[in-house]
């Protein structure tokens, strides 16, 4: 058998069930559970018979993180043939997450897309038969995680990460550039100049660490995007659900040329929400390019949220947006209620029909739409779309609105990429490494070791950076050596 | 017509630091030898710096030397100044630097080689390769000569096509002038072998006589020299040293260089060939680094029978006029006499990604390379490449497995797998960023890394094995007992401490914990430690280095021990990619023209994903 290091992943898809499990695999397995696991009776879980199962509490140091049942499985009697130790959780997503957090913290490593199945396989476990379609999973897997990895960081993040990162490889090549060539290039001095850049570097990571946490670092939840024509009220509904003013919000039409992000929580459903630029025919260049980006981003959409002025007639502009919205979960939200109505959900139910003709937005429920049609106040449903009257001045009617989201997602009209949860726990480990590795720096720096050993741990913390961003090492430290420093005879 | 026909079993071609140690390595492993070469009175000739060693690549002549290599003991011979670099790092970025004289390093090596039994020296350029069935089993000479042999290591240096240039003067010599090799080139086109064209270049010679020493600063030697052989005994190498002379370009200087770059055959493109990034000349530091004022020049003795004087840091392919303008602006140098031009020099090599990590060519069974042929630069490198290259051809004669280090034993392990693996666009130099493992792989213990697989080859004899044995055995009981030793916070043991510039003990500690405290070390402990066996040097610095990095060391154990699980997991030669499923296509191009020889070398191809690298793992394991 391979000699592996030990891995931990959710193992359950990310629905709104709450109910989730947490499953490590190793030979650490044991020992990882017994750091992480207490009951009443002070139990050695590492002493217990194979397939059992055991009541008792995660926990991280004095924090209990959720009341658990755990099933032991020793090696080869598992599915992946290791020792294998299975949580069930029961506190909802955030829970699970934190389970899976405290597991990694402890020893284990998030596990990389389809390596238990490629456990399995290599330790015995499946079938030889079974072996292409594994390869092929771990391939496909392989691809959604380099992509998800990627895109799901949201693009401040990944900024950061590489302002950082070219930092942390300026000063390595700096300092290479002195041990290969110390007559030329003296590092007298240079220590207490590295050791404040890495103090401020390591500051940033743990912003970003500290962000991770919040779920800030990736696009993670329900991917929802705001449309609507300038100045319909987009921003102020986001404002609104996020409850602060993060959007710039004028009473001038094309204020938001630019897309703005926000993670929002909704009674436990974690929606990311995208703000756009309003959608109209535009002469501008730079509003013309928010505008094309608005498009791309609703044709990736699990949810459309369209605000409409009802307090204007619908134009060609909202016309436009009809045709965005074909195919595509969506909520109308007739905005501006508090002012005189001259849009009504009628209004928008013809033009949708005059734009894509009448079936084409009967969704498969439409039966049950139907039955809650006309339902009383501010809610209706039209085409199969669901019309909820707001205004976010007053911030009336918002309560609908969520009713309706929770009700999609509770429903399984949306649901969450359960993918996105293990990405952010590998990103999130890949910068607490990076931030160890910084930490070793000022330690080594403390020490007053040689400086060929800071280069050492700040190349670990490169690397760790890149695997987060998806860029690897290669050639970048002799690179940089040679083009930003002189040497040589 | 009737032609000499001989037999051999390995025939060297090149007879500089590559093909001295090929030639040495396969006649002492009992090879009958023989060594081609253009020039006999050129054997290790040193064309550019004088010197051996420096950073990494001192690191690559203990390596050698641990294996039973000669570039070690040639320069401990003919050294006339000796400096070990970086004292003031860490023991993994030590590296030891030699002044050669030159003539007396080539004349040395000369005379070892013709002393070496099974070894013949032939003066004779080799102009084709006899190749039936993709097996090399000869090489013809220019004259027609044909020696049959059962292996080839060819080391032709920079001699290929070589082409000398400055300013708009070009000839077609290697070298110092000396005859280049024009055919070779064209008998291994023939067969498949892809060709780079690569440049590299040299600075002018001053003569002595000329220089005004008094502007400039002197450089010299360590007062306690320390020797690159482990068979070297210290004492014999304490000796009188010349010294260096250091000063430095100016604004004067650069603005000649500027006035006249369009007369520098490098810009106006007539220098085809990739040069090397890191030994650029002095126009492309000028334009490259345009911010810096000044350039550091270094002068250093050709030799103690030559009033010629090496300008390091001035290598250049400008005008000889504007050569002599420009080294003339150097304090120091204002009525320089050049001896001999700098020149750029370009010369045929091959793409090295042809070659298993054995050095053998893939397709070519019986060939192997090394040196600057295989798109290396420097000696060093050259030396170290041969000497593998050597062995190997000799271990397949007697049917052995070849000898190939990985990048956690060695120095030479990652400069064969760097070049055997990774696209290279330039003369690859050895550094020590490249060592992923280098606290491992210190200059200090490249004889307990190497002399007991160089016993098992055979160029180590049973005497030095012994020695080791010894070394290390010392080594483990001393570390065993600086852990144990408990030091009492007495009177006598507070004052060494504050002596040396660390703090007193509050309660005792074991002798390893105050080795651990940076300001002390195992030497300095000697008069607090009564009961320290009388102990070599060496091995008293392996006891220190172990005890004061164990934390670092460890952690790269664990990270090597990572690595050997995918080196470890071997690729057949024969294995058919097309045959994996679900490689991607860039993946299986890749793998298919390079055959990896393990999963490990696999994931350091541009080109495969660690998706691939799972893909190929799980379809190894199906084949089991």
């Amino acid at each position: 058998m391979l000699r592996q290091e030990t891995i931990a992943a959710i193992s359950t898809a990310m629905s709104g069930s709450g109910i989730g499990i947490v499953r490590i695999s190793g030979e650490d397995a044991f020992e990882i559970i017994q750091k992480i696991y207490r009951n009443k009776s002070g139990k050695i879980l590492a002493e217990q018979k194979s397939h059992t199962i055991h009541y008792g509490y995660i926990v991280d140091g004095e924090e209990t993180i959720d009341e658990v049942l755990v099933l032991l499985m020793k090696g080869p009697h598992s599915y992946t043939g290791e020792d294998t130790v299975e949580i069930d959780c029961h506190g909802g997503i955030y829970v699970v997450r934190r389970v899976l957090e405290t597991a990694i913290k402890y020893g284990a490593r998030p596990a990389e897309p389809g390596e238990y199945t490629k456990r399995a396989f290599l330790n015995g476990r499946i079938d030889l038969s079974q072996a292409e379609a594994v390869m092929d999973v771990i391939e496909a897997k392989n691809e959604y995680a380099l992509k998800s990895s990627v895109s799901q960081l949201k693009g401040s993040v990944q900024e950061k990460i590489s302002e950082i990162r070219e930092e942390i490889l300026y000063h390595t090549a700096f300092i290479e550039s002195a041990l290969d060539d110390p007559e030329h290039i003296s590092l007298d001095g240079y220590d207490a100049r590295l050791k404040e850049q890495t103090e401020k570097l390591l500051a940033e990571l743990r912003r970003l660490i500290a962000s991770s946490e919040n779920g800030r670092l990736l696009r993670e939840g329900i991917q929802t995007v705001i449309l609507g024509k300038p100045n319909a009220g987009k921003s102020s509904l986001l404002n609104v659900l996020v409850g602060s003013e993060r959007a710039i919000v004028t009473d001038i039409a094309g204020t938001t040329r630019d897309l703005l992000e926000e993670t929002v929580n909704l009674n436990g459903i974690t929606l990311n929400i995208i703000d756009t630029a309003g959608i109209r025919h535009s002469a501008d260049v730079v509003e013309q390019i928010g505008v094309d980006r608005a498009r791309e981003r609703a044709q990736n959409a699990d949810l459309i949220l369209y605000v409409v002025d009802s307090s204007t007639a619908l134009d060609e502009n909202d016309r436009e947006i009809l045709t965005y919205l074909k195919g595509k979960k969506a909520v109308v939200i007739l905005n501006k209620s508090d002012l005189p109505p001259v849009t009504t959900g009628e209004d928008i139910r013809k033009e949708m029909e005059a734009v894509c003709g009448a079936d084409s937005y009967i969704a498969a429920d439409s039966e049950i739409r139907e039955s809650r049609d006309a339902v009383d106040g501010n809610r209706s449903v039209s085409a199969g779309y669901f019309i909820v009257e707001v205004s976010t001045k007053q911030e009336s009617g918002i309560d609908a609105l969520e009713d309706e989201i929770r009700r999609m997602f509770c429903e399984g009209e949306l649901s969450y990429n359960d993918e996105v949860c293990i990405t952010n726990a590998r990103q999130k480990a890949c910068l607490c490494e990076a931030a160890e590795a910084l930490n070793k720096v000022l330690e080594s720096i403390a020490c007053r070791m040689p400086e060929d050993f800071y280069s050492i741990d700040l190349m670990s913390a490169y690397s760790a950076l890149g695997e987060v961003t998806g860029e690897a090492v290669g050639e970048d430290l002799v690179d940089k050596i040679f083009s930003s420093f002189c040497m040589g005879k | 017509m009737s032609r000499v026909e001989e037999y051999t079993d390995v025939v060297v071609v090149g007879a500089g630091h590559a093909g001295c140690e090929a030639a040495l390595a396969s006649a002492r492993l009992g090879m009958d030898t023989v060594m081609f070469t253009v020039s006999v009175d050129s054997i290790a000739l040193m064309p550019c710096n004088p010197n051996i060693g420096g950073s990494s690549k001192g690191h690559l002549v203990r390596e050698i030397d641990a294996l039973g290599g000669e570039m070690g003991k040639n320069i401990d011979k003919t050294f006339i100044q000796s400096k070990m670099l970086n004292k003031s790092k860490g023991p993994a970025v030590h590296s030891l630097r030699a002044q050669a004289d030159k003539a007396d390093y080539s004349r040395s090596m000369r005379s070892v080689l013709e002393q070496t039994e099974h070894l013949r020296i032939k003066q004779m350029e080799v102009t084709e390769l006899i190749v039936e069935d993709g097996i090399l089993t000869g090489v013809r000479t220019y004259s027609g000569a044909v020696y049959h042999c059962r292996a080839a290591v060819l080391c032709t240096g920079t001699y290929l096509k070589a082409r000398c240039i400055y300013g708009d003067v070009s000839s077609y010599t290697g070298p110092n002038g000396l005859q280049a090799a024009n055919y070779l080139t064209d008998s291994l086109r023939k067969n498949g072998v892809e060709l780079y064209r690569f440049k590299t270049g040299t600075p002018a010679r001053i003569s002595r006589k000329s220089i005004d020493f008094s502007k400039m600063e002197e450089q010299k030697g360590d007062e306690v020299i320390i020797p690159f052989s482990f068979t070297t005994d210290p004492a014999s190498v304490q000796k009188d040293q010349v010294s260096c002379w250091l000063t430095y370009t100016n604004e004067r200087t650069h603005e000649i260089i500027r006035n006249n770059l369009d007369r520098s055959p490098l810009y106006s493109g007539m220098i085809e060939g990739t040069g090397p990034r890191y030994c650029p000349s002095i126009e492309d530091k000028v334009v490259k680094f345009s911010d810096k004022d000044r350039h550091q020049v270094f002068i250093e003795p050709e030799g103690i029978h030559t009033q010629e004087m090496y300008i390091g840091g001035m290598s250049s392919s400008l005008p000889e006029d504007v050569q002599r303008d420009m080294y003339r602006t150097v304090p120091g140098l204002e009525h320089a006499e050049i001896v001999r031009n700098a020149y750029a020099i370009e010369y045929d090599c091959i793409d090295a990604r042809q070659l298993s990590l054995s050095l053998e060519f893939k397709n070519i069974k019986g060939l192997f390379s090394a040196g600057q042929f295989n798109g290396s630069s420097g000696y060093e490198e050259a030396a170290a490449q041969g000497l593998i290259a050597g062995i190997n051809a000799a271990r397949k004669l007697q049917g052995k497995e070849p000898l190939i280090l990985d990048r956690s034993e060695a120095y030479i392990g990652v400069l064969i797998d760097d070049l055997v693996t990774k696209e290279n666009h330039e003369p690859y130099r050895m550094m020590t960023s490249r060592a992923e493992y280098r606290l491992l792989l210190r200059q200090d213990n490249a004889d307990l890394r190497l002399t007991k697989k160089g016993y098992e080859i055979g160029l180590i004899d049973k005497n030095r094995y012994k020695k080791l044995l010894q070394k290390e055995q010392n080594i483990e009981q001393e570390i065993a007992r600086v852990q144990s030793v408990s030091i009492g916070a007495n009177q006598q043991v507070q004052e060494c401490l504050v002596r040396c510039g660390s703090t007193e003990l509050k309660t005792s500690a074991t002798l390893a914990e105050l080795i651990r405290r940076p300001e002390l070390s195992y030497q300095m402990l000697a008069e607090i430690d009564p009961d320290r066996p009388d102990l070599p040097a060496d091995v008293g610095e392996q006891v220190n280095i172990n005890i004061k990095y164990d934390g670092y060391l460890q952690r790269q154990l664990r990270q090597v021990e990572q690595f050997k699980r995918l080196e470890m997991r071997k690729l057949p030669e024969d294995l058919d990619y097309d045959a994996v499923p679900s490689l991607r296509t860039e993946a299986r191009q890749k793998l298919r023209q390079y055959r990896p020889s393990s999963i490990g070398q696999a994931s350091r191809l541009a080109g495969v994903s660690p998706a691939d690298i799972s893909v190929l793992l799980i379809y190894m394991e199906r084949r089991r």
